[in-house]
């Protein structure tokens, strides 16, 4: 395998590096690469072992008899429960959808006169923004949850879809990825008379598509991974991740249902990435942070 | 066109101003309403989530406050016992460091080296040793499959594995031994971690000015470590210094995981860190003010090792 990856780069033109450094760097790629997949493939077989396999010793990592049996379990088991499973995932799906789609447009709409414009106030927000990349949202947790309950959010899923709007890294990479607009476009459209609200619908949101993608695909995961955090308390309105604790939770008789869920849950921002990855790296080149 | 919208250098009239005037200002912000308008949404909601909080928790942090009574003032009382009668934040702290400095730095390294060699791929390749690396920070919560891989009895993949090759003969309790806990929290931890700043140096390599690499060669780099430190890194500045931001905020908040994997308290608190320190005290024991006091610590730690950071790495490449 190794020797395969080495002739692929000798196809290249490349500076003098020494053959043994090349080799040592791809091995080390190899090695490191099956290191990051085998986790997620071994969570892909374990969804399809039968229950059998799954307690198998000593363990196998890829599945002999691949079945559904998992998946058909995980719905009964959470259909008969008094919260059926189709419950959990429309929630998960509802917080998902409506969370990336107002992060897109809400961060989008934040973005355009701050890497356009100056005015009273701007370089202040750019700077707040930058700096609240810098901590992570736990110090905010206890306040946040004496503001939820003050507005009356608390076990309601907007508290988690509304911050969700709001996240910093979205609106400092929309940013940066829409400075390199040309002025000439934007001036165009308001010679013609266009307000600046339709300038930016019309004219700035379709040619920031690919960083659309970025910021779906860098929102999506913590959302549809989420639990529910300490904000929503009724089994009714809890997500898929909750459920997989639960299930988790249940022990041995359970571990093929949850092998199933957790395929749920890894398989949709994964899916999203493959989809949206040219467009992801072509935003991310204009991620950095600027002397 | 109007003085103050599209360029760089745009002198606003209340800055050029001798003297500060309200009815400038006004006339300013009037005439860019359009711009505030457009971003009410997003700010009204970052300033309540994001920037209110931290103030908020400031504030809080001085107070002893459970959520029932009014908060009471206290001064300086909740550091004090932070510092000084808290031993489990102590060793919450040394946990958080000793994690950051392993996983932040080599976190950091492995974003670019792996970004540097998949660069050099054909583009069909690079794409799917990108995912592979990509993927396990945006699959969410498969830390449950770390659970099984280091499930405390045989049937865990890494105790039969070790037991198959002979190395030990009784499967180790990888979750519950002081000894292993962090160890294999590290390792999660680095697993996850080739995330955004990963990207943002994929993104910065591909889109490296190739002129810049023909003049190098030109002017006398002899090898390729030559062309990655005196070309690559100076004209990826921006992009590393992003991906620091991005590394050290993660590699301090480290918390999910070893709630998920260890358990809050974990045994003898060995996989305690600053952030499982505040959901401790925060939803289990509802000490809100004592709370903030460990979140305000925790925001001038990430705070403060990011700005230094940033100045540091601006000497790259000099």
């Amino acid at each position: 395998m190794a020797g395969r990856r080495v002739s692929v780069f000798h196809h290249q033109k490349q500076l003098n590096r020494s053959f043994a450094v090349t080799f040592l760097l791809f091995l080390l790629l190899a090695m490191f690469g099956a290191f990051m997949a085998l986790p997620l493939i071994y969570t892909v077989n374990n969804a399809f072992k039968p229950l059998d396999e799954l307690f198998l010793f000593p363990p196998r990592f890829f599945v002999r008899n691949p079945t559904f049996d998992n998946f058909y379990d995980l719905v009964y088991l959470i259909g008969s429960s008094w919260v059926p499973f189709s419950r959990y995932l429309s929630h998960t799906v509802f917080i998902t959808v409506l969370g990336t789609v107002g992060h897109v447009i809400f961060a989008s709409a934040a973005a355009y006169p701050l890497a356009k414009y100056r005015f009273p106030g701007s370089r202040a927000l750019s700077t707040i923004v930058v700096l609240s990349l810098m901590f992570s949202p736990h110090v905010t947790a206890i306040p946040n949850y004496m503001i939820m309950s003050r507005l009356g959010w608390l076990d309601t899923h907007a508290s988690i879809i509304i911050p969700a709007w709001a996240f910093p890294l979205g609106l400092f990479l929309m940013r940066q990825f829409m400075e390199q607009l040309p002025n000439s476009l934007l001036e165009a459209a308001k010679i013609d008379g266009a307000s600046e609200y339709r300038v930016f619908w019309q004219i700035v949101m379709p040619n920031v598509k690919p960083a659309w993608l970025t910021l779906i695909i860098l929102r999506l995961p913590s959302l549809w991974g989420s639990d529910g955090g300490s904000f929503i308390y009724s089994e009714n309105l809890k997500t898929l991740n909750y459920a997989l604790g639960q299930i988790t939770q249940g022990g041995i008789a359970r571990a093929g249902a949850g092998a199933a869920i957790g395929l749920v849950l890894m398989i949709v921002p994964i899916v999203m990435f493959i989809i949206s990855q040219s467009n992801v790296i072509q935003t991310m080149a204009s991620s950095g942070i600027k002397d | 066109m109007r003085a103050g919208s599209v360029g760089n250098r745009v002198i606003l009239p209340v800055k050029t101003a001798k003297h500060f005037q309200w009815s400038a200002l006004r006339k300013e912000i009037y005439r860019n309403r359009q711009y505030y308008i457009l971003m009410a949404p997003y700010m009204i909601i970052f300033f309540v989530f994001t920037v209110l909080p931290v103030l908020a928790s400031l504030g809080i942090s001085f107070t002893y406050f459970n959520m029932l009574e009014p908060p009471r003032f206290i001064g300086w009382q909740n550091y004090s016992r932070l510092f000084l009668n808290d031993d489990i934040f102590l060793i919450a702290l040394r946990n958080t460091f000793y994690f950051a400095i392993i996983t932040g730095p080599v976190s950091y390294f492995a974003c670019f080296v792996f970004a540097w060699i998949i660069n050099e791929l054909p583009p069909k390749i690079r794409a799917i040793m990108t995912l592979i690396f990509y993927a396990p920070s945006i699959s969410g919560n498969v830390y449950y499959i770390w659970q099984i891989i280091f499930s405390g009895d045989k049937y865990g993949f890494a105790n039969s594995l070790l037991i198959r090759l002979g190395i030990i003969l009784e499967p180790i309790l990888w979750l519950k031994d002081e000894k292993y806990i962090l160890t294999v929290l590290i390792i999660v931890q680095l697993w996850m971690s080739l995330g955004t700043s990963f990207l943002a140096f994929i993104a910065g390599l591909q889109t490296l000015d190739r002129s810049l690499i023909e003049a190098g060669a030109v002017d006398g780099i002899k090898n390729r470590w030559q062309e990655l430190w005196y070309i690559v890194l100076p004209s990826m500045r921006p992009q590393l210094l992003f991906g620091a931001v991005m590394q050290i905020t993660n590699s301090l908040a480290v918390a999910d995981i070893s709630v998920a994997l260890a358990g809050l308290p974990s045994v003898n608190y060995a996989g305690h860190t600053i952030v499982t320190h505040l959901m401790d005290y925060g939803t289990i024991r509802f000490e809100m003010g004592y709370a903030s006091a460990i979140a305000t610590v925790l925001f001038a730690i990430m705070l403060g090792t990011n700005l230094v950071t940033q100045k540091l790495l601006r000497k790259i490449g000099g």
